[in-house]
């Protein structure tokens, strides 16, 4: 585990650097199992300012709020605004908060100071009504511009709303199930409010996106006088990797302005995640990015893990089972995401079906370890859910020593010389290392700009301290960089698996029994791993409940894209494609 | 010759075919011929919504290989395609795009429901954001079981489509009947997702005083109703 295990903060602590820095303004966090400071919300932005400037943590890492609030006449209701920072040089983890009525919620906008904020901000904004000022472009980003309220608040009830916790008492223990449609005025999973009239309803479509597009777009002048036009890419889009939406604002073939439409993939999994019990989310969160489930698992379990301290602390085969299981995922979704940059590239499937055949080796391993394909569910709290069947390390053993690594030579042999390639992508959405890291973006797309931050090495979480590898870094922050960074990266886990099957321990896999319900001790936590995508980060805050109160996924995938419009204005249409493909979003976890 | 292996009534639908012209003339019915054209010939278009996508296209990659049944050429275009396979979960932003994109499919079309969110919400179902299933907006053919339903869950679907469509006529299919088949009414985002065809039952719904929105005889304090009528 890092160094920022859960400490019970004796209410004498020593004041913090931050505190020194700003007597007054800035508090300690006191409840029990809470982290961080408390800081006055008039001093937000000045205290962000010099947080960056002063003391170096210059990533933000995550932006959320949570909603405290209670039906007891008593309670203290308020919203919370939460922010994670990192220093880009590796460490651990400064947090600040700020509260605000939930009636009056308005927050002084960080984007000013970090531009990573943006995405994160507007999500804030749009679930939980938390207004924040000064921001450029405050508008919905998930739901759409006139949905009703704002959904994550603990007093917005769903269509289908049947019970604050699961399992609901009708299915268990009482077992008179009915089917929650029927209790349903309409029979669908909809509400409208009172006086309502659909006949008269006129859909504006976007307004507010439109506007925004004009409002950002830059002045772009060139011989010819052209007209501009505005196209929409998506979301049914062969290119844009599932339900990814672009509006463009294009002179000629140039775009001057972008903006990224989601949502059209927004399931709720933060809501109910705060519905479920904790182990019932293990499964959900396979789904959010749905290409590497183990990785999902990993960073969830680390999260609860660290709130329950030592009860569930993994075996030693444990840890080594779960490093090679998040490897070998990485491994698969490089193979895919440089077969779909290829694809977008316009080489048309036949480099996808090369990764694949590839792919479906390592799938054929976790259907054999987890029972499925890619919905794998292998983590629990405190170890796996079961051991490596029998004659499986051997088969991995063959894969990763001598099948892959030629592959991985071959595809590098084929594609990253290729003419087409290298001209598609070398100096095409170049990101500089200031940028990169000012807006937020982590993993291949940070390292392609020559940051070497790598989680798994500038702040460990599990076994990583052990073993021996690079942190794959490239310098020139374009397209060709992050298409050789995937390659670099799967021969550097293919180096961590072999060394993890040279060492895997014998022994149990799980700390205790496999529990139908745990007990998570109140507080909150932040886990995050190096998922292949980026930094994959899981804010949970637990009420000792059956439940989290929060569940908020820090997706990686989701705030790389807010460098998408800097790093697409100014070059041509046909580069959009590319520098999106480049991204690697998966649209589960950027909608979630 | 090969005369004495070719039984007189293969491919002969009854019909007396002399015996020189067996080798290259066979009676059939026309649905049999159209039916055997379109069923190894269903161009899917090229439609992701979510995990089962992934499945999706593994299933038309090397190891499980779509072209075995004709129906590898993916269509970006509705208006190429033949099927629509739905293949993943449905929200309420996405809708109104399904429906326009089934709305320009060009008839005899094809849904498959692929996994459980697009066939009745799945593990998502309560979400705010979630249509309980495409098929309250659009005709469904196949329903594929999973999530995601493996690459051979997906061939099995397709295998009943085939059967599915070697079963129709073209004297009663509705796209070569008189009347013009309407276009499914495009669903609107407002305050939550309208549905036209419902537009009376909401407005009853709406007009009515909140604690008469409750549906009648619910056994228990009716929560949904409550949220509903909020």
């Amino acid at each position: 585990m890092s160094e920022q295990a859960p400490v019970q903060e004796a209410p004498a602590s020593p004041p913090t650097e931050l505190e020194k820095r700003f007597p007054g303004l800035v508090k300690h966090d006191e409840r029990a199992g809470y982290e961080g400071h408390i800081v006055e919300i008039a001093n937000l932005v000045e205290v962000a300012t010099a947080i960056r400037d002063e003391m170096g943590y210059d990533f933000l890492s995550s932006v959320t709020a949570v909603d405290y609030y209670s039906e007891a006449p008593d309670a203290e209701n308020f919203i919370e605004v939460v922010y994670h920072l990192y220093k880009s040089t590796g460490g651990g983890s400064l947090i600040y908060k700020v509260q605000v009525p939930r009636d009056n919620a308005v927050v002084p906008s960080l984007v000013p100071v970090y531009p990573g904020a943006d995405f994160q901000e507007r999500e804030a904004w749009d679930l939980y009504g938390v207004k924040f000022e000064s921001h450029p472009d405050l508008r919905r980003i998930l739901m759409w511009d006139g949905f009703q309220g704002h959904p994550m608040r603990k007093d917005w009830k769903e269509a289908y709303f049947e019970e604050e916790v699961k399992p609901f008492k009708n299915r268990w223990p009482e077992g008179q199930v009915y089917r929650i449609e029927d209790r349903n005025p309409f029979g669908k999973n909809v509400s409208y409010p009172a006086g309502f009239d659909p006949e008269g309803f006129q859909e504006i479509e976007d307004p507010n996106l439109y506007s925004s597009l004009e409002r950002s777009a830059m002045e772009y002048v060139e011989d010819i006088d052209t007209e501009q036009v505005v196209v929409n890419l998506g979301p049914q889009h062969p290119s844009t990797h599932g339900v990814f939406r672009m509006a463009v604002r294009l002179d000629g073939e140039t775009i001057v302005g972008l903006k990224p439409v989601m949502g059209y993939l927004h399931r709720n999994h933060e809501q109910i995640g705060e519905r479920n019990t904790w182990i019932m989310n293990m499964p959900f969160t396979d789904r959010l990015d749905y290409l590497s489930s183990m990785s999902n698992n990993f960073g969830y379990a680390l999260a609860v893990e660290r709130l329950m301290g030592d009860k569930a602390a993994p075996p030693e085969r444990a840890e080594y089972i779960r490093v090679l299981m998040a490897e070998l995922t990485r491994i698969s979704n490089h193979l895919w995401a440089i077969g779909f940059l290829l694809n977008d590239l316009g080489a048309f499937f036949t480099p996808a079906l090369y990764a694949i055949e590839e792919r479906e080796l390592i799938l054929d391993i976790f259907e054999a370890t987890a029972g499925s394909r890619m919905m794998c569910n292998y983590f629990r709290f405190g170890g796996v859910a079961r051991d490596l069947p029998e004659g499986i390390l051997p088969k991995i053993k063959d894969l990763v020593q001598e099948r892959l690594p030629r592959k991985v030579d071959e595809l590098d042999l084929y594609l990253s010389q290729n003419e087409l390639v290298r001209s598609r992508g070398e100096g095409v959405g170049v990101i500089t290392p200031e940028d990169a890291i000012a807006f937020s973006a982590s993993g291949p797309v940070l390292r392609a700009s020559g940051v070497p931050y790598d989680i798994r090495r500038a702040d460990p979480y599990s076994i990583y301290d052990r073993f021996k590898f690079d942190v794959a870094v490239r310098y020139h922050g374009d397209v060709y960089d992050r298409y050789m960074i995937r390659i670099d990266e799967i021969r550097q886990s293919l180096r961590i698996i072999q060394q993890v099957i040279k060492d895997m321990p014998g022994g149990e896999i799980l700390n205790g029994k496999n529990p139908y319900q745990v007990r998570v001790p109140a507080g909150e936590s932040y886990g995050r791993v190096e998922s292949p995508k980026g930094e994959l980060g899981f804010y949970i805050v637990s009420t000792g409940k059956a439940n989290p109160h929060r569940y908020h996924v820090r997706a990686p995938s989701f705030i790389n894209l807010t460098i998408l419009e800097k790093m697409c204005v100014g070059q041509k249409i046909a580069d959009v494609v590319v520098n999106l493909g480049s991204i690697d979003i998966v649209l589960g976890e950027v909608d979630r | 010759m090969t005369e004495k292996t070719v039984a007189p009534t293969v491919n002969s639908a009854g019909y007396d075919v002399p015996p020189e012209l067996r080798q290259s003339v066979a009676v059939t019915t026309l649905d049999k011929i159209w039916n055997m054209g379109r069923r190894y010939s269903v161009w899917p278009m090229m439609f992701g919504l979510a995990c089962c996508a992934i499945e999706m296209i593994c299933t038309a990659a090397s190891r499980y290989d779509l072209a075995r049944f004709g129906m590898e050429v993916m269509r970006p275009s509705p208006r190429q395609s033949d099927l629509m396979i739905v293949s993943g979960t449905v929200t309420k932003k996405m809708i109104p795009q399904i429906v326009r994109l089934y709305n320009q499919m060009p008839e005899p079309k094809y849904v498959m429901a692929m996994g459980a969110c697009a066939s009745g919400g799945g593990p998502f179902k309560e979400g705010y954001n979630v249509v309980s299933g495409v098929d309250q907006y659009v005709p469904v053919d196949v329903y594929v079981p999973g999530c995601p339903p493996t690459p051979q869950a997906l061939l099995h679907g397709l295998m009943k489509l085939q059967e599915k469509i070697d079963r129709e006529s073209i004297t009663s299919v509705r796209w070569y009947q008189k009347d013009d088949i309407p276009a499914i009414p495009v669903p609107l985002l407002g305050p939550d997702i309208i549905d036209p065809r419902d537009n009376p039952a909401i407005r009853e719904a709406t007009s009515r005083k909140p604690a008469a929105a409750a549906p009648a005889a619910p056994a228990e304090p009716d929560a949904a109703a409550e949220a509903a009528a909020s």
